[in-house]
């Protein structure tokens, strides 16, 4: 079988993507591309660039240069409120619960960029506690129900690719299978997910395909299934 | 005749009311400081001559060919005024976000200075008479005291625009926006929201109430250009026995303490001048996040 029949349609390509903080040059030239309805992972040690990588793409980095494009548009040059309002969302690693909002209201704020987005009812039937709690305030909530939050809050909006950037973080085993789960379902329900981890055991249970990022840079790509032959290459990207 | 403490209580109603009415201008104001300080993080030492603009553009209104009566400069007076402020906050303010508070208490306050200037230099500094308007002229008499109408509406009037205030701020989506770019403006933005144009309205209606109290104001004060320096250091105290960026703060530090100086008049006049600024102290040393604020 042809392998362009197999590729899924371009949704975001980036393309020798560089990002600054400040003086310090953090991105040297990341390249790599997400599918439609694909789930990739960027991998990686700490400080290798991955939250950068989403930061940069999202538009909330102090500078950036090369190219960033979704469906066709190029993003390099648009504030990240034009960038989310064409499809892209954002759950940060620290999650980004706002403590003056109670849960129903973190769930509302972000606006709805595009039709299609998923109900409230929708939204609770996949996170029930966030029903229970809705009167409470965000940053009350467990570790596990604030990434639920912010996980759930983007998926009202109607965009297309979710940058999840390590929603597995410092939770217990059990939450992170529920998130594994999540992820699956958001991805039968045609979501486009680009996903930060370190921990590339959970990463290969929800993912296609993974980059491997090192200094700014992605220096290997595997497919998922090409993950048992390739343990030893892993480790020694990982040190783990 | 009952007396308290040898004090008649014509005297303790008269200066309760007097109380009341500073109340609700240290209120409206604290509270259109607390609006601004909390988004653009910025002390708008503009306020007190932007109250007194409010002012002035009633007494222009009221003066001009066009002869625009009080009710008018309720509503036209904050749109014209919020208008400028608008106008200071896109040329000026945004320059100096990114930089220390420093700067932006130099800016404002050296803008403050030159608009009281610019005022004092064409009006001088004695006031401008401005009347009460004759639907609010009189008063009832409630048995223990006498009770102008006039300032029974700023009263009633302060304290609907302060609840409502709170009301779309701590109840309403467009609060919840506002709330959630006051503590990370980068993701509300980054979810698609256009922050700094919510940072340009929020100042505009920050400055709007200003302006409002300042006609509200112009019928019991006179309208000059020094009304504001004088009223607005004592609201910055209010603003941070209540708490800087503190909402339901800056409402209830400013009638409480407008009722506490009144009481004050009465029954230990001398300290009436600085009661205030004890509190102010006092409360910092105890509480230095204010009585209604969060540690930042």
């Amino acid at each position: 079988m042809p392998e362009a029949a197999v590729m899924a349609k371009e949704l975001l390509k980036v393309r020798d993507l560089h990002a600054w903080y400040g003086e310090s040059h953090i991105l040297h030239g990341m390249s790599f591309d997400v599918g439609e309805g694909e789930v990739v992972t960027l991998l990686g040690r700490n400080g290798a660039g991955k939250t950068t990588t989403m930061k940069a793409i999202m538009g909330i980095v102090g500078q950036r240069k090369g190219s960033v494009v979704f469906e066709g548009t190029e993003t390099i040059g648009l504030g990240s409120n034009r960038i989310a309002r064409l499809g892209i969302a954002y759950c940060p690693e620290e999650r980004g619960i706002f403590a003056s909002l109670d849960v129903e209201e973190n769930l509302m704020l972000p606006p709805a960029v595009r039709p299609g987005g998923m109900s409230i009812e929708e939204i609770h039937a996949i996170f029930p506690n966030l029903k229970e709690r809705r009167r409470s305030q965000g940053t009350k909530l467990s570790g596990g129900e604030q990434q639920m939050l912010a996980i759930g809050r983007i998926l009202r909006t109607g965009a297309r690719l979710l940058l999840l950037d390590e929603p597995t973080e410092g939770l217990a085993p059990v939450i992170v299978q529920q998130i594994g789960n999540v992820i699956r379902t958001l991805k039968t329900k045609g979501f486009t997910i680009l996903l930060v981890e370190q921990n590339f055991r959970f990463a290969a249970t929800v993912a296609d395909r993974h980059y491997v990022v090192e200094h700014g840079r992605v220096i290997d790509h595997i497919r998922n299934e090409d993950i048992p032959a390739n343990m030893d290459r892993l480790h020694e990207y990982l040190g783990v | 005749m009952f007396e308290l403490l040898g004090i008649p209580p014509q005297a303790l109603f008269g200066q309760l009311l007097i109380g009341l009415i500073n109340g609700a201008f240290y209120a409206m104001l604290s509270l259109g400081l607390a609006v601004i300080f909390g988004l653009l993080n910025i002390i708008n030492f503009t306020h007190g001559a932007q109250y007194m603009m409010g002012a002035f553009v009633a007494w222009f209104l009221l003066n001009s060919a066009l002869g625009l009566n009080y009710w008018w400069a309720l509503l036209i007076a904050p749109i014209v005024v919020g208008i400028t402020g608008i106008v200071i906050e896109r040329l000026l303010l945004k320059r100096i976000y990114k930089l220390d508070h420093l700067y932006g208490l130099l800016l404002t306050f050296g803008l403050a200075l030159v608009i009281e200037g610019l005022f004092r230099n064409y009006y001088g500094s004695t006031g401008l008479p401005y009347s009460i308007p004759p639907q609010l002229a009189g008063g009832h008499n409630l048995g223990f005291m006498f009770l102008p109408n006039y300032r029974a509406w700023v009263i009633v009037f302060s304290l609907a625009v302060c609840l409502g205030t709170w009301f779309v701020i701590e109840r309403t989506s467009l609060g919840a926006t506002l709330r959630a770019a006051t503590e990370n403006p980068t993701l509300v933005q980054a979810f698609g929201i256009n922050v700094p144009r919510l940072i340009t309205v929020t100042y505009g209606f920050g400055v709007g109430l200003a302006a409002l109290a300042g006609v509200l104001a112009a019928p019991i004060y006179q309208v000059s250009p020094l009304m504001g320096s004088q009223i607005i250091i004592v609201v910055f105290a209010v603003v941070v026995i209540g708490g800087m960026g503190s909402i339901m703060g800056a409402i209830v530090s400013g009638f409480g303490l407008g009722v506490i100086e009144g009481l004050t008049k009465v029954f230990y006049p001398e300290a009436s001048n600085t009661v205030i600024f004890v509190i102010m102290a006092i409360v910092l040393l105890v509480r230095p996040a204010g009585l209604f604020g969060r540690a930042r």
